[in-house]
């Protein structure tokens, strides 16, 4: 299973705790991730990629093992520690506004 | 027993304030999607029960809510707003072309006759409807591709499709308003549109009096009139008497004629209220004194209403979708402020108490008559 932590406002959308667990399919990439997220919590579609052009929405930041996957190709292999669930899959809101 | 629902969005959640008739006393229930953006909230006319909420954030995007049971509880309804085709591009604040890009929507309107049917005004400017109480949505595509959709500019706030009025005598005619584009109009439910700016004069565009281009901030229209439009343009104060085909200046004496909100009581249908701010670049009530003006002739001759509402020091401002009325026998005016006021009136304008004093900044004000 993958961990995925979600920030706060996808949790009260999604009803949700910090963490949620879901089965992505092999090989583990964002967009598996992303896949298995939206198809168990469908109220999440367009929060964290555009509808449509499956983009990542502009103050949305991923990471894996402590390091800034933001710009990295989202059907990129993750590192097995995120893969095994032994490291969650962060999706982190920019630290932007007010 | 009657009594009013106040539905109030604000920039960091939605709030609810109800009252009996007499509008003195107040329960206020919130905040909903505490820090979103609720850009409106609007109840269905044929079940009051029946609300929908534009939930936004520049991060997470857009949501609909919908409540079954008058904003107690609430659940998101569908948020895949798609432009129709290609959408191409609408003109840039430089003059440059640029692609046409969701954002968010500005403004739901139920339908008179349809609880499971709501139109939603977006940014970038464009009319989705849906009919399966906000579960999918389609865009009515002919107003973007009636042809002048390459000239529309964003103003100051994004290029927005903020208003939408529903005829209650044709069910066939819809006006529609975009800042800065101007109104435009649909006698076939949607199909095909026209732009209907004629005698609308706009110093900042090339054109003063051009088709399209024109900052439209808010028009109104009272039930048993809907050939009667009222506008409250970035400047001027307007008025049409044929469903828009032309318009003609009634800011007479107002002592500004820029502004935001516009409306008209729900029994006197030549009485209009607006709310004068200083200037397109000091967003602020003339000389530190909020007051509503209220025209009993359609225009031209306004009053000033000042008693309850605070007429020193103050400096917010009232935005195009922050005022409302109610249909009491003694109609209820209502508006917020960004300030985070929310001021009611119960005896048609003439004296003012807050219902509350301190929410975020006010983006929207609606009111449900409940008899």
């Amino acid at each position: 299973m993958i961990r995925v932590i979600l920030p706060t406002h996808l949790r009260t959308l999604a009803g949700t705790g910090r963490e949620v667990q879901v089965e992505a399919a092999k090989p583990v990439t964002v967009d598996s991730i992303l896949d298995a997220l939206e198809t168990a919590y469908p109220t999440l579609c367009g929060t964290i990629r555009d509808h449509g052009t499956l983009k990542r929405r502009s103050l949305v930041r991923f990471f894996a093992c402590e390091e800034d996957i933001s710009h990295e190709p989202t059907d990129a292999r993750l590192p097995e520690a995120v893969a095994s669930g032994a490291e969650p899959f962060f999706i982190v809101g920019a630290i932007a506004g007010g | 027993m009657a009594g009013v629902r106040v539905l109030v969005g604000t920039r960091k959640g939605a709030f609810i304030l109800t009252s009996d008739e007499m509008r003195q006393k107040w329960e206020v229930a919130g905040p909903h999607f505490g820090g979103w953006e609720l850009y409106h909230l609007k109840g269905s006319p044929v079940d009051p029960n029946r609300i929908y909420a534009s939930q936004t954030s520049g991060w997470f995007g857009q949501q609909i809510q919908r409540s079954d049971d008058g904003g107690k509880t609430w659940a998101p309804a569908g948020n895949k707003f798609i432009y129709d085709g290609i959408p191409g591009t609408h003109q840039w604040y430089d003059g440059t072309p640029h692609p046409w890009e969701f954002k968010r929507i500005w403004h739901l309107e139920p339908s008179l006759s349809d609880p499971d049917t709501i139109y939603a005004g977006a940014e970038d400017a464009a009319l989705f409807k849906s009919t399966d109480a906000g579960q999918t949505w389609a865009e009515l595509s002919g107003l973007r591709k009636h042809g002048s959709g390459p000239k529309w500019t964003p103003g100051a706030g994004g290029m927005c499709l903020h208003t939408i009025l529903l005829d209650p005598e044709n069910p066939q005619r819809i006006f529609i308003a975009i800042s800065a584009a101007g109104v435009f109009r649909t006698d076939d439910g949607g199909a095909t549109w026209k732009p209907i700016n004629k005698g609308l004069r706009s110093e900042h565009i090339p054109d003063g009096t051009a088709e399209v281009g024109h900052c439209v901030h808010r028009i109104a229209l009272h039930p048993s009139r809907p050939n009667t439009l009222f506008m409250q343009k970035h400047w001027d104060v307007m008025r049409s008497d044929d469903a828009g085909d032309s318009w003609r200046e009634v800011s007479g004496n107002l002592p500004t004629d820029f502004g935001f909100p516009i409306d008209v009581h729900a029994h006197e249908p030549e009485t209009v209220y607006v709310v004068p701010i200083k200037s397109d670049s000091e967003h602020y009530p003339p000389e530190g004194k909020l007051r509503v003006y209220r025209s009993r002739t359609g225009g031209n001759e306004w009053e000033a209403l000042t008693r309850g509402l605070p007429q020193q020091d103050c400096y917010v401002n009232v935005l195009r979708d922050a005022m409302a009325v109610d249909s009491l026998d003694s109609c209820g005016i209502y508006f917020g402020t960004t300030g985070g006021q929310v001021y009611a009136s119960a005896d048609s304008g003439d004296n003012w108490m807050p219902i509350v004093r301190d929410l975020p900044a006010v983006v929207a004000v609606e009111v449900q008559t409940l008899k």
